[in-house]
């Protein structure tokens, strides 16, 4: 079914190089209409230079990519009327007020200078800026840029809206609301495609993630299917003695039936899928003479997904290895 | 926000820009910077002190040694001075556009559905007002130093002229702050073209005085011809071959740097 469900992006082998570095090394991407679709992974991962050349910002080295069937490279202008971009840092006049710079972007749009007003006016209060209105944005705070950013963004609903980690740097509050209007963005007929370095936020929002390493997608699927293959939450046990670890990874990864590392000299870690299997593994370990610190289980981090996800093609520091 | 959006594959767009909307565009983006010159006025210290400055400076230390007394000088120096400040306005455009580039709202620009054009284009137009204070106020300079056109008619035109050349060379300026790698460097390759053409021409001084190798040099400066154009204007309110040779030169500078300048531009947008 989901494969029948038209296109809001085709890719094709996308590659762009900088220099010696091949920043994004030869990316397919399908995205179905009305859908959020994720991409997740670390810093310097490729994200944002896949957004760039999706948004004709940037010219691919090698590949093909669609935007509702509309060649990114040969009808830029088609492609442009389709979208709206929400980048990492602000897109903004920092010399003019909120009020000025919704302006002068819609007027860019095609409104006539009453309605460019207007329109102003009226997303400066739907995004809570009202009161800042007239004020230069020297005088925003990060959030409140953001959330402007944003609102240039919207003056016009795109089919297709790219945000670039719209969530980074907000605090827990003003990241829900940001859930809530992209929620709401895609209920009226927008297709979103977002990047995040969070784990969680791909679960909440997105409805298919893509995982980028070094330019490559290492896994694309539903977050269900991810957190499948990642493990919902990871078990974390600090030893008493160093010299243990390397026999705790082992009955670990046994009685687990899943690959540990060990980040810390004194620190195994492990994904959990089934929480009812601690208490063998603890068992386990005491009839092995080991022992532990403490025990703690928490949500996975993005390296610890990556390694679940790439089957350890990303070696970190102390991974056990077979 | 309940009411469903066209879906995207349904809509029919088209891939070129008409011209109405490169006109549109590059009138909004001449209005952004008329309101990022309301929000800054600091950014018209050099087209307000600089012909303040000058007319008084060059006239009271030139006045005597070049035309044995201040009033005799007003007629040569003041369209010098119009020129010469109307030039410098030139080169705050290529920087102001440098600096605009590497800002984050660019970044917004280029990714909208507008002329591919207008964030050059618009800012160009702004600076009209920019080389037109720069005119008015010299003119008022000289007013109170004693100066007197022979036709207010012949005034006007002569201001009119400064301010369309001045636009036209901005052009040159633009180039340079578009491939130039920061503001810095365009301000320092402006300058350095920027001297020698306003000084060695016919702005200041009367070019017999000059010896031949010079002369040679400052009749074919395209400044030289703009001076003496606007001397003619004002001295005498008479249009002479120097006009029609300084509007052919500046739409000459149109004709080439135009194409020049959106060429770079494109490639680095």
């Amino acid at each position: 079914m989901e494969q029948r469900r038209a296109l809001a992006i085709e890719a094709r082998g996308l590659v762009k190089v900088f220099g010696t570095n091949r920043a994004v090394d030869g990316v397919d991407l399908a995205v179905p209409v009305g859908r959020i679709y994720a991409l997740l992974g670390p810093n310097g991962a490729g994200k944002t230079t896949i957004i760039n050349m999706l948004t004709t910002l940037l010219k691919p080295d090698g590949g093909s990519a669609q935007v509702f069937h509309h060649d990114v490279l040969r009808e830029t202008q088609v492609v442009r009327q389709l979208i709206s971009v929400t980048g990492q840092s602000a897109a903004v006049d920092e010399k003019l007020s909120g009020h000025e710079n919704l302006t002068v972007f819609a007027m860019l749009l095609g409104f006539g200078r009453a309605e460019a007003n207007r329109r102003a006016t009226e997303l400066l209060d739907e995004f809570g800026l009202t009161e800042a209105a007239n004020l230069t944005l020297e005088k925003y705070s990060g959030g409140m840029r953001r959330r402007l950013d944003l609102a240039c963004s919207m003056i016009v609903q795109a089919p297709l809206i790219f945000l670039d980690e719209p969530t980074t740097g907000l605090d827990p509050r003003t990241r829900l609301q940001m859930w809530d209007i992209i929620r709401r963005l895609v209920s009226t007929g927008s297709t979103i495609v977002l990047t995040t370095q969070y784990l969680d936020e791909a679960d909440q929002l997105a409805d298919r993630v893509a995982v980028i390493d070094h330019g490559k997608i290492v896994a694309e699927d539903t977050p269900r299917n991810l957190k499948a293959a990642i493990g919902r939450v990871t078990l974390r046990m600090q030893l008493a003695n160093e010299r243990d670890v390397g026999e705790a990874a082992r009955i670990t990864e046994q009685v687990l039936d899943t690959r540990a590392s060990v980040p810390e000299p004194q620190q195994v870690t492990a994904p959990l899928t089934n929480s009812e299997k601690v208490t063998d593994l603890l068992i386990a370990l005491r009839e092995a003479n080991i022992r532990l610190a403490s025990v703690s289980m928490q949500e996975p981090t993005l390296d610890e997904a990556f390694l679940a996800l790439t089957g350890g093609t990303k070696p970190t520091e102390g991974t056990v290895r077979r | 926000m309940t009411a469903q959006i066209t879906p995207g594959d349904e809509r029919i767009l088209r891939n070129r820009v008409s011209l109405r909307m490169t006109i549109s565009n590059s009138l909004t983006m001449a209005y952004r910077n008329l309101l990022l010159i309301r929000r800054t006025p600091q950014q018209l210290f050099d087209v307000t002190l600089q012909p303040i400055l000058f007319t008084v400076m060059f006239t009271f230390l030139f006045g005597g040694a070049i035309s044995g007394s201040v009033q005799g000088y007003l007629p040569i120096i003041i369209p010098g001075i119009l020129a010469q400040t109307a030039l410098t306005a030139c080169i705050t455009t290529g920087v102001q556009l440098r600096e605009d580039m590497d800002k984050g709202v660019f970044y917004r620009f280029k990714s909208m559905p507008i002329a591919r054009i207008a964030p050059l284009t618009g800012p160009l137009l702004a600076d009209i007002l920019r080389y037109s204070i720069a005119t008015a106020l010299t003119f008022v300079m000289g007013y109170l130093l004693g100066f007197r056109w022979a036709s207010l008619g012949g005034a006007v035109l002569g201001g009119l002229l400064v301010v369309f050349a001045a636009w036209c060379i901005s052009w040159i300026f633009a180039l340079l702050g578009v491939v130039a790698p920061t503001s810095q460097v365009a301000q320092g390759i402006s300058s350095a073209i920027l001297f020698p053409l306003t000084f060695l021409s016919g702005a200041f001084v009367p070019t017999n005085t000059l010896p031949g190798w010079l002369q040679d040099f400052v009749n074919v400066n395209p400044l030289t011809y703009i001076v003496s154009a606007v001397r003619q204007l004002f001295n005498q309110g008479a249009i002479g071959t120097d006009f029609w040779l300084s509007i052919a030169g500046s739409v000459a500078v149109v004709a080439v740097f135009v194409p020049l300048t959106l060429m770079a531009y494109m490639r680095k947008a």
